[in-house]
C-alpha cells in the first residue's frame, strides 16, 4: 500500500502550522506501519488533546482522540479488552509528561504492550505558548516572560525509570532513523516509549529567537548525537539520540492470561 | 424446588447482578465503602475470561472502561463520592461519544473527604451535574440487595439501549447491608445485548447518525469500519464539527435520546400510594425507613404512602406530579439538605404543601426523623 492508503485524504490539508514537526511525526509513523505491513483494522491510535493529538484524525484506523492526559489511560482499555490491537499513543508534552504523567509512568510500569510517542516541542502549542515539563531552563513562554525557572523532566530516564521495556529518543531531523525505531517500537512486545524531538516554530521558535524552521531542525541536527558516540565525551552537553532500552519483560497482557488460567483452576 | 438464595451485602449482589448482565471488564481503585466491589471481581471476572484492572487512579478507571467499551465490551468501574467527582469529565466523554457504561457510587458522607465509612445520599445532583456542559443523564438507585441485583442489570441494559453512561446511585448502608437475594436465573431478567451495525465492510459506516427508532447501531474497534471518535462536538461520521446546524443536532440527540424516553427509563416502587393522604417520596436506604414508618402506621389506619424512586434522572416529573395529586401533606425523606426535595417541589401544584425529612450527620435516619416531620406537617408538633 502507499502513503495515502493510510490517510483520511478528505480532512487534508491538515491543522499544523507551516513548518510544524508533527507532520513529520505522522509520515514516519505511516510509513513505519506500512514497512511493517500491518492491517489497518488491528490499528488502534489513541490520543489526548493539543496539536500532537490532532494526528489521529488523520490516520485511517480505529482513531480514538480522548481527554488531555487521559489517552494512555484509554488505551490501557482498549489493548487489555482486545490484546490482539495494535495499539499506538502520540502525545505532547502535557498529555504525556504533565496532566497525564501518572498514567504515563504507570503504564511503562505494567509494560503494557502500548507504543507511545511523545512529541516534544518544549512548548503547549495549541494553547498559545506556555512552558510545559519539557521546556529548557531559562526557555521563554507565554507564562514564562522572564524565563523559564522549571527545571525539565528527560523523558528517557523517566520512561526507564518507570519501567519501560523499549525506550528510545529521535528527533524530526533524522526521519530515517525514527521510521525504524517507530517499526522496532511496534513490533516490540512491551510498553515501548520514542520521544521524537518535533519543533514547534509558531510558539517555541518565535519566542525563543530561533523563528526559522531550518534553524530548529539544524539544532536537532547539532545538539544531538548517536548513544555512546565521541561527540559526547569531547561535548556532554549534547542529547543522546538511538535506542536506550530494549528488553524482553513480562508483558502485561501476557501476565493476565495468567491470571485467567489461574483462576479457572479454582486457584 | 431448591432456590438459588444467598445472604450478601448489596455491593455482592451489585457484583452478581452486573455478571448476570454480562460484565466483561472491570477498572477501579480502592474506596470506602465501594471497595468490596471491585475485589469481589478482581476473583470472578478472570474465572469468566473477562479483564479486571486496579488503575492507578480513580481518573484512568474511568477512561479505561470507556476505551474497553468501544471494543464492544460490557463495562463497569466502582467508586464513592470523592472517586465519583474525579471520574466527571471521563463521563462526559462517555455522554459526547454516546459509549455505553456503568459507574456505581455507593455514597458517603462529604463534602471532600467527609465521613468515608458513614452513608448518606449527597451526591444526587452530582450525579445529574456533576460534569460541565449541558446533558442528561441516567441515574438509578435500590434500596435492598434483591433490587441492588434486578437495578444493576437495568442499568446495563438502559446503557446499551440509548448508547449512555448509566449512574447506580448505591450508598454505604445499602452497600453493606447483609440480606437475602434470591438469585434470579438465566432468561428470568431480560438482558439487552449491543446493538451491532449490519453496515457490511466497504459500505459507509456512520457511527452517529441515529435510525429512525433514534438508535445508534455500533461498531467494535478491532472491527471492519475504522471510524473516529472523539470528545469534540462531532457529525454523523464522528469527526470535529462547529457548524452550528450539527452542533445543535448532536445536542438536542443527546438530551431528548434520554429526556424524551422518560417513561421507558423510569422505575418506582409503590406502596399504598392510591388512597394516600400523605404520601412519602424516598429511594435508595432512605426508603427502608420510610417503607417501615408507612406500613406501621397503615397497621394503625393511618393513610400513608410511599413512592419509591428507582430512576432519579431523569426525573419522572409527570409520574410524579400525577401521584402527589390527591395527596395533602408530601414528604420527601432522604440523606442530603433536599436534593430530590427541589425537584418534587418544581413539579407539583402547591410546593409549599411538601416537606423535607432528612438527616445529615452520618447517622442512618430512623422512624423517629420521619415521624417527626409527620407530626409537623399534622399540626402536632413533635
Ligand atoms: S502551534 Fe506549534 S505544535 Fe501546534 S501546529 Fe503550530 S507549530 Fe505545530
Amino acid at each position: 500500500m502507499a502513503v495515502k492508503d493510510y490517510i483520511r485524504k478528505r480532512f487534508f490539508p491538515h491543522i499544523w502550522c507551516p513548518g510544524c514537526g508533527h507532520g513529520t511525526v505522522m509520515n514516519a509513523m505511516i510509513r513505519a506501519i506500512e514497512n511493517l505491513g500491518l492491517e489497518k483494522n488491528i490499528i488502534a491510535v489513541v490520543s489526548g488533546i493539543g496539536c500532537s493529538a490532532r494526528i489521529n484524525g488523520y490516520l485511517d484506523f480505529h482513531t480514538l482522540h480522548t481527554l488531555h492526559g487521559r489517552a494512555l489511560a484509554f488505551a490501557t482499555g482498549v489493548k487489555l479488552s482486545r490484546p490482539e490491537l495494535t495499539v499506538v499513543v502520540p502525545m505532547g508534552d502535557g498529555d504525556a509528561c504533565a496532566i497525564g504523567g501518572n498514567h504515563f509512568i504507570h503504564a511503562a510500569r505494567r509494560n503494557i504492550d502500548i507504543t507511545a510517542i511523545i512529541m516534544n516541542n518544549s512548548i503547549y502549542g495549541m494553547t498559545g505558548g506556555q512552558y510545559s515539563p519539557l521546556t529548557g531552563y531559562d526557555d521563554f513562554a507565554t507564562t514564562a516572560p522572564f524565563g523559564n525557572i522549571d527545571p525539565s523532566f528527560d523523558v528517557v530516564k523517566l520512561a526507564t525509570g518507570a519501567g519501560a521495556s523499549f525506550v528510545a529518543r529521535t528527533t524530526t531531523y533524522h526521519v530515517t532513523s525514527t521510521i525504524k525505531i517507530l517499526e522496532k517500537a511496534i513490533t516490540h512486545k512491551g510498553f515501548s516509549v520514542v520521544e521524537i524531538l518535533s519543533q514547534c516554530p509558531t510558539q517555541f521558535g518565535r519566542r525563543n529567537k530561533i523563528p526559522s524552521v531550518v534553524d530548529m531542525l539544524n539544532s536537532y541536527k547539532t545538539d544531538t548525537t548517536p548513544i555512546g558516540s565521541k561527540e559526547k565525551e569531547k561535548n556532554p552537553d549534547l542529547m543522546e539520540r538511538g535506542i536506550f532500552i530494549q528488553e524482553d519483560r513480562p508483558e502485561y497482557c501476557t501476565e493476565y492470561d495468567k491470571v485467567i488460567e489461574r483462576a479457572s483452576k479454582g486457584r | 424446588m431448591k432456590k438459588d438464595v444467598v445472604f450478601v451485602q448489596g455491593n455482592e449482589a451489585c457484583v452478581r447482578g452486573a455478571l448476570y448482565a454480562g460484565l466483561d471488564f472491570f477498572a477501579g481503585y480502592p474506596i470506602t465503602p465501594s471497595t468490596e466491589i471491585a475485589e469481589l471481581l478482581s476473583r470472578r471476572l478472570p474465572a469468566k475470561r473477562g479483564k479486571f484492572i486496579q488503575m492507578e487512579d480513580e481518573i484512568s478507571s474511568m477512561c479505561a472502561i470507556v476505551g474497553a467499551s468501544l471494543t464492544g465490551k460490557k463495562v463497569m468501574t466502582a467508586t464513592s463520592g470523592p472517586g465519583f467527582s474525579l471520574k466527571q469529565e471521563a463521563l462526559g466523554f462517555a455522554v459526547m461519544t454516546e459509549t455505553p457504561c456503568v459507574i456505581v457510587d455507593v455514597q458517603r458522607g462529604g463534602p471532600s473527604t467527609g465521613l468515608p465509612t458513614s452513608v448518606s445520599q449527597g451526591d444526587v445532583m452530582q450525579a445529574r451535574w456533576g460534569t460541565h456542559g449541558d446533558h442528561a443523564v441516567i441515574a438509578l438507585t435500590a434500596s435492598n440487595s434483591q433490587d441492588v441485583f434486578a437495578i444493576t442489570v437495568e442499568a446495563f441494559n438502559l446503557a446499551e439501549t440509548f448508547r449512555t453512561p448509566v449512574i447506580l446511585l448505591l450508598d454505604e448502608v445499602v452497600g453493606h447491608t447483609r440480606e437475602r437475594l434470591v438469585e434470579p436465573k438465566a432468561g428470568e431478567i431480560d438482558v439487552v445485548e449491543r446493538l451491532k451495525t449490519s453496515v457490511p465492510e466497504g459500505t459507509d459506516y456512520h457511527p452517529y447518525l441515529p435510525r429512525e427508532d433514534g438508535r445508534l447501531p455500533m461498531s467494535d474497534f478491532g472491527g471492519v469500519h475504522r471510524h473516529h471518535v472523539t470528545g469534540l462536538a462531532h457529525d454523523m461520521w464522528g469527526f470535529p464539527s462547529n457548524k452550528p446546524d450539527v452542533v445543535y443536532g448532536l445536542m438536542h440527540h443527546l438530551i431528548d435520546k434520554i429526556e424524551g424516553h422518560v417513561n421507558e427509563i423510569t422505575r418506582v416502587k409503590e406502596f399504598f400510594v392510591d388512597d394516600a393522604e400523605c404520601l412519602l417520596i424516598s429511594y435508595g436506604s432512605a426508603a427502608r425507613t420510610t417503607r417501615h414508618v408507612v406500613e406501621n402506621r397503615r397497621a394503625r389506619g393511618e393513610k400513608l404512602g410511599l413512592l419509591e424512586l428507582q430512576t432519579l434522572w431523569p426525573f419522572p416529573a409527570d409520574l410524579v406530579r400525577e401521584r402527589c395529586a390527591s395527596a395533602n401533606h408530601i414528604i420527601v425523606v432522604e440523606m442530603n439538605m433536599g436534593q430530590i426535595l427541589g425537584e418534587v417541589k418544581k413539579v407539583v401544584k402547591n410546593p409549599d404543601g411538601v416537606f423535607l425529612a432528612n438527616r445529615i450527620d452520618g447517622g442512618f435516619i430512623t422512624p423517629a426523623d420521619v415521624l417527626n416531620i409527620i407530626r409537623i406537617t399534622q399540626g402536632k408538633g413533635v
